[in-house]
């Protein structure tokens, strides 16, 4: 293999191939701008890669492929739609605006991130079903073709082409537009985003079944997802949410056992935590910590960083985590968040401080359906030597949860006690 | 109240028709305008409850928005509608109307009254209508809808009663 290669020696078709896996997304988002329509602009990206195959081997690589690729995809569609125009008279008014609209040959940087920041906000409309903004994001943003979004949340392809084909038609006929929102509507707009990126990437980290290669693609897709939205649209909770994920991300070899078993966070090894994820996490956490608007996902954030930075569990600094769950409390109030800090306060003041905590919560019967809250009790009372209550809370737990990795966990510790 | 049966009946009519109809390509970024009905949902145990003085405090509140919106060019009708004890519902059986007392379904949040407004798109009729006061006397809330635009079927239509007509 030669080792000098430049690129003008490259053959043809990698480099078209290489244009395609870092530029098709970009002209796509750019193409629904101009063409107004999701199905067009998709059409016309695969004719203008086409185009390309065709003509590049002939007149070469032009100095800017990406301007080349959308406006040879936008003379495409227009001519494309003048052929069918003949059937029918309305796409003939279509095709005058389009037409009319000024030339696209924008190679201008910041309009061409608009266009991907107008997909997202676009695909993550709140009008829309939210695994609905789930499936369109993966596969307008991010890409990824119908069969494999479908195997990744193991579900039919028929069943994510019917959410993308259902979602597509509401944005066509409520006329959801295809813009960065209004700064008085960015708050909450941007919330949406954030759900729809921690969904993809909770979807690929904490389930158990199905095969863990593709399911941990959807946890990279994520982190993927939350770097290119930061890049363009800085914002402290996205910040956030991307240290989050990262912190979570580098523990990902040291939560279960090489046959797949779980291993709790004070169990783990810690020298197999990735301390590359961990820096840039904690890095990310105190830029966005600084900033004034303090959101869900940059506390919960900073409660990981403590524990990636402690040598082990003993050595934690639990006071600080209990506080940042009070924090948490008064952000985003909720009885699983009140269930974490009891097991904070358990780790700080004993398991006795724990069980009170959290015996007055399952008795208000929010959590009664809610596993970990029973597992949580169990270990407490375990610790605390109150193997007869262990015993029970850890079989409502096993009677409640569905997941293999937790239900096998749960026996494991029960037969321990016994 | 008629106005507002007419207005569903006719949005159903048009939903059925439109479904496995291939729609020409519409812009997302039309210059056309938009109507969006605003289909509002209210506890009526809560209105009763209300004191006079703050029954008035809202309608004046509604009625000055309505006029900002109609003076903006966004407001094209809006009208309350009596409570759901004035429901009168009808369905045709064995071809006959077979007509009820009540609404289609009896629960806490019934239709309190619909808007209709011009939008360009589904961001500024949000944007318009949240900004209601009529969304501050409950958290019930509003419905959004657009409206389908019934003019190529009315046109068509008319041109095949006028065929049937002649022959």
């Amino acid at each position: 293999m030669p080792m000098r290669k430049e690129e003008s020696t490259q053959p043809i078709y990698e480099q078209v191939d290489a244009i395609y896996r870092s530029e098709s997304r970009l002209v796509f988002a750019t193409l629904i701008r101009l063409l107004g329509d999701f199905d067009l602009a998709q059409e016309a990206v695969q004719t203008a890669f086409a185009a390309a195959l065709e003509q590049w081997p002939r007149e070469g690589v032009p100095a800017n492929p990406r301007a080349w690729l959308v406006s040879t995809g936008r003379f495409k569609a227009i001519d494309a739609l003048r052929r069918r125009a003949r059937l029918n008279s309305s796409i003939m008014e279509s095709m005058g605006r389009l037409e009319a609209s000024p030339t696209p040959i924008e190679t201008d940087q910041p309009e061409i991130e608009d266009d991907r920041l107008r997909l997202i906000f676009t695909c993550c409309h709140p009008a829309l079903p939210p695994d609905a903004q789930v499936a369109l994001t993966l596969r307008e943003v991010c890409g990824l073709t119908t069969e494999e979004i479908a195997r990744a949340f193991l579900t039919s392809a028929p069943t994510i082409a019917q959410r993308i084909v259902r979602a597509k038609a509401k944005i066509r006929d409520t006329r959801i537009p295809y813009e960065v929102p209004a700064r008085a509507e960015l708050p909450n707009r941007l919330d949406v985003v954030l759900r729809v990126v921690y969904l993809v990437f909770n979807e690929g980290y904490t389930t158990s079944y199905g095969t863990t290669l593709m399911r941990h693609d959807l946890s990279s897709e994520a982190i993927r997802l939350a770097r290119l939205f930061l890049e363009l649209l800085p914002d402290p909770e996205a910040e956030g949410l991307l240290a989050l994920m990262l912190l979570h991300e580098s523990r990902r070899s040291a939560r279960t056992t090489p046959d797949g078993e779980m291993i709790l966070l004070e169990d783990q090894d810690r020298s197999l935590w990735n301390r590359e994820l961990i820096a840039e996490g904690i890095k990310l956490v105190r830029h966005a910590f600084a900033s004034r608007r303090l959101g869900p996902y940059t506390v919960q954030a900073a409660i990981s960083a403590l524990h990636a930075e402690a040598p082990s569990s003993a050595a934690t600094d639990w006071s600080e985590i209990v506080g940042l769950y009070d924090l948490l409390l008064r952000i985003d109030p909720s009885p699983v968040v009140e269930l974490n800090r009891a097991v904070a306060i358990a780790m700080r003041d004993g398991p006795a401080a724990g069980l009170s905590e959290i015996e007055g919560l399952l008795a208000t019967g929010e959590l009664d359906n809610y596993p970990l809250a029973h597992s949580a009790k169990a270990e407490l009372c375990r610790r605390a030597g109150q193997i007869n209550e262990a015993k029970a809370s850890f079989e409502k737990a096993l009677a409640l949860t569905s997941q293999e990795q937790q239900r096998r966990f749960l026996e494991k510790r029960l037969a321990e006690i016994k | 109240m008629k106005f507002s049966c007419r207005l569903l009946s006719i949005l159903w009519v048009s939903r059925d028709y439109l479904i496995g109809r291939q729609k020409p390509n519409q812009m997302l970024n039309s210059e056309e305008i938009m109507k969006y009905v605003c289909f509002g949902y209210q506890n009526e145990k809560k209105w009763e409850q209300m004191s006079e003085n703050e029954r008035n405090a809202l309608f004046d509140a509604c009625f000055a928005y309505d006029e900002e919106l109609r003076a903006k060019g966004h407001f094209l009708s809006g009208e309350a509608i009596e409570g759901a004890s004035a429901a009168v519902s009808i369905r045709i059986k064995n071809g006959k109307a077979s007509v009820t007392d009540g609404p289609f379904i009896e629960t806490k949040e019934q239709l309190g009254g619909v808007g209709i407004i011009e939008a360009k798109d589904l961001n500024e009729a949000i944007a318009l209508w949240s900004k209601h006061p009529a969304m501050v006397f409950d958290e019930t809330g509003f419905e959004i809808r657009p409206v389908v635009d019934m003019t190529p079927l009315r046109e068509a239509s008319k041109q095949r009663r006028k065929a049937a007509g002649k022959s």
